[in-house]
């Protein structure tokens, strides 16, 4: 079978699509991540060997939980009696069993396995980078390989990562009864926070690159929590900030691979569906009048998103929306991005005064100097822009970011040049 | 006689294809969708955004109640639909209303578009 065939594609989207909710079932039946990630397997092997020949079943999920199911009860049976195992023929017979089964999976108990599947892997205990990990081996089903190229680690140590991160989830206690309402949305809180740390893993990236690709697997994620949690604005609020970003990636790097600023992106580049998927959750989610983190940056991003060119964008709108972030949310990094606001619209010195105060909390953050640098650089303080801006690529995360910096240091030199 | 050809798939699995695949699938149904338009069979044709995107407006209570997501019932049949070209959720939700009063009892799915080709007869003239 090549990855051209069309049965293969076929079966592989239908694995891929399947997955969260066949292991989350499979986690509920065996109560051990290990027994239902193997059981997973199984079933997806035993997927690619029948489907081809006996066409898919009707209902993919129900199939691979069922066989799963019945592939680790077979194995533990046959490791405590060396009982045989029924023939491949007689297993795939047994699709005509899928559909009782189908009507017993429960829609509100399949919401909660899933939920569970993705809170365990948000326990408090593990760094954040842990979660991420666990999360797209777990969850998206990644391979070892590929999480290990993403984050730029040889694929023994992120093996080991992995492990002991299962090994702390299974030493404490993961709650398999059904979570009261507060309890849920406590897990969806953790839930929405570990997805969007998936996002955000894959967007510091630069294009093309393994990682990129996680904004891809939080989007997804996302769309799940979506699916399952349909009427909570905060989780419309989170999948619509993931798709309004992401639609800008095209026009965020150069061909050298040197960021390009918002105001100089080419918005022709945007990606048009991901912006109108964006837009529809941010009008469902304000019919809620539950404003939170979530919900109010989509709205940031959305009226970045309705600007047909930079000189459209509604900044008063945007600076509103910062101080309700602010509110909700208070994070120096918040006020920083209101400064940009504020700067646009009020001038550069109505931003500076944003930014001064800030000096304390983020005398170590490259955003800080570097934005500090551009609005000093605005208001003619040139021997001060300059201090500020190399300090900026000092603290440079990326080759991008302080080649960004170095720009408009360039800029700075010719202007002064020029006005000699 | 005109028909209207109803497409539906698992949107996990779409929502699964990468960009290339789906450019793939796009490319493919662009083939047959020249041919027909050539013999000037096309009429409008639309992708919607995923059911995610969706919100109902059940029309039976009064005032008619607007609930989260796609319409999910079995005992009502798809029996037309309606394209509007508004500012936004709530623009559309109120035509929706307007409508509802109209033609009481059911549901109506607002479903965001994702992508729409225009009525290729109408613009060969």
């Amino acid at each position: 079978m090549s990855a051209t065939d069309p049965d293969s594609a076929w079966i592989a989207a239908a694995l891929a699509a399947s997955r969260p909710r066949v292991l989350a079932a499979l986690l509920r039946a065996f109560r051990d991540l290990d027994t239902a990630e193997e059981a997973y397997q199984e079933a997806a092997l035993r997927a690619l060997r029948t489907w081809p020949r006996n066409g898919p079943p009707r209902d993919v999920a129900a199939w691979l939980i069922l066989v799963g199911r019945n592939a680790a009860l077979d194995g533990k049976r046959r490791r405590t009696r060396e009982e045989p195992l029924p023939p491949e023929e007689a297993l795939s017979d047994r699709d005509d069993a899928e559909a009782p089964l189908a009507e017993r999976i429960d829609a509100s108990a399949y919401r909660d396995d899933i939920l569970r599947l993705l809170f365990i892997c948000c326990h408090p205990e593990l760094p954040a980078t842990q979660q991420v990990a666990l999360a797209l081996r777990i969850v998206s089903g990644l391979s070892v390989a590929r999480i290990a190229r993403a984050f730029l680690a040889s694929e023994a140590a992120m093996e080991q990562r992995i492990t002991r991160a299962k090994a702390r989830i299974a030493r404490s206690a993961v709650p398999y009864e059904a979570p009261g309402p507060a309890e849920r949305a406590e897990r969806l809180g953790a839930v929405s926070a570990m997805v969007y740390l998936v996002f955000n893993a894959g967007y510091s990236a630069g294009t093309g690159t393994e990682r990129a690709a996680l904004c891809d697997e939080a989007i997804r994620l996302g769309r799940l929590l979506l699916r399952l949690f349909g009427s909570e604005p905060e989780v419309m609020g989170l999948v619509a900030l993931m798709l309004l970003q992401h639609a800008r990636t095209p026009a965020r790097f150069d061909a050298e691979g040197d960021i390009v600023l918002l105001d100089d992106q080419d918005r022709g580049l945007w990606r048009g569906p991901m912006i109108a998927e964006g837009l529809a959750l941010v009008d469902k989610a304000m019919r809620h009048r539950a404003p939170g983190p979530y919900q109010v940056q989509a709205a940031i991003a959305a009226l970045h998103a309705r600007a047909a060119c930079p000189q459209d964008t509604d900044w008063a709108g945007i600076d509103t929306l910062y101080a309700t972030l602010e509110r909700l949310q208070p994070s120096p990094v918040v006020s920083l991005n209101r400064a940009v606001a504020t700067a646009k619209v009020g001038g550069p010195a109505a931003g500076l005064a944003r930014v001064e105060p800030l000096a304390g909390p983020l005398d170590g953050y490259f955003h800080f100097h570097g934005l500090r640098g551009a609005l000093l650089m605005q208001l003619g303080r040139d021997g001060e822009a300059r201090e500020a801006m190399g300090r900026a690529i000092a603290l440079a995360g990326t080759a991008a970011e302080a080649a960004h910096i170095r720009m408009q240091l360039d800029r700075l030199s010719r202007d002064a040049a020029e006005r000699i | 006689m005109l028909y209207a050809i109803l497409c539906y798939k698992d949107e996990d699995v779409v929502a699964a294809w990468s960009e290339a695949e789906d450019a793939a699938v796009m490319t493919r149904l662009g083939v047959v969708h020249e041919t027909l338009a050539r013999q000037g069979k096309l009429g409008p044709s639309l992708r919607l955004l995923p059911t995610t995107a969706a919100t109902t407006l059940r029309k039976g209570g009064e005032p008619p109640l607007v609930i989260d997501g796609p319409f999910a019932e079995t005992k009502e049949q798809l029996l037309g639909f309606y394209v509007v070209d508004v500012a936004d959720l709530d623009e559309a939700l109120a035509i929706a209303r307007d409508l509802a009063a109209a033609n009481p009892g059911g549901a109506y799915e607002l479903r965001p578009v994702l992508l729409y080709n225009p009525d290729p007869r109408v613009a060969a003239g």
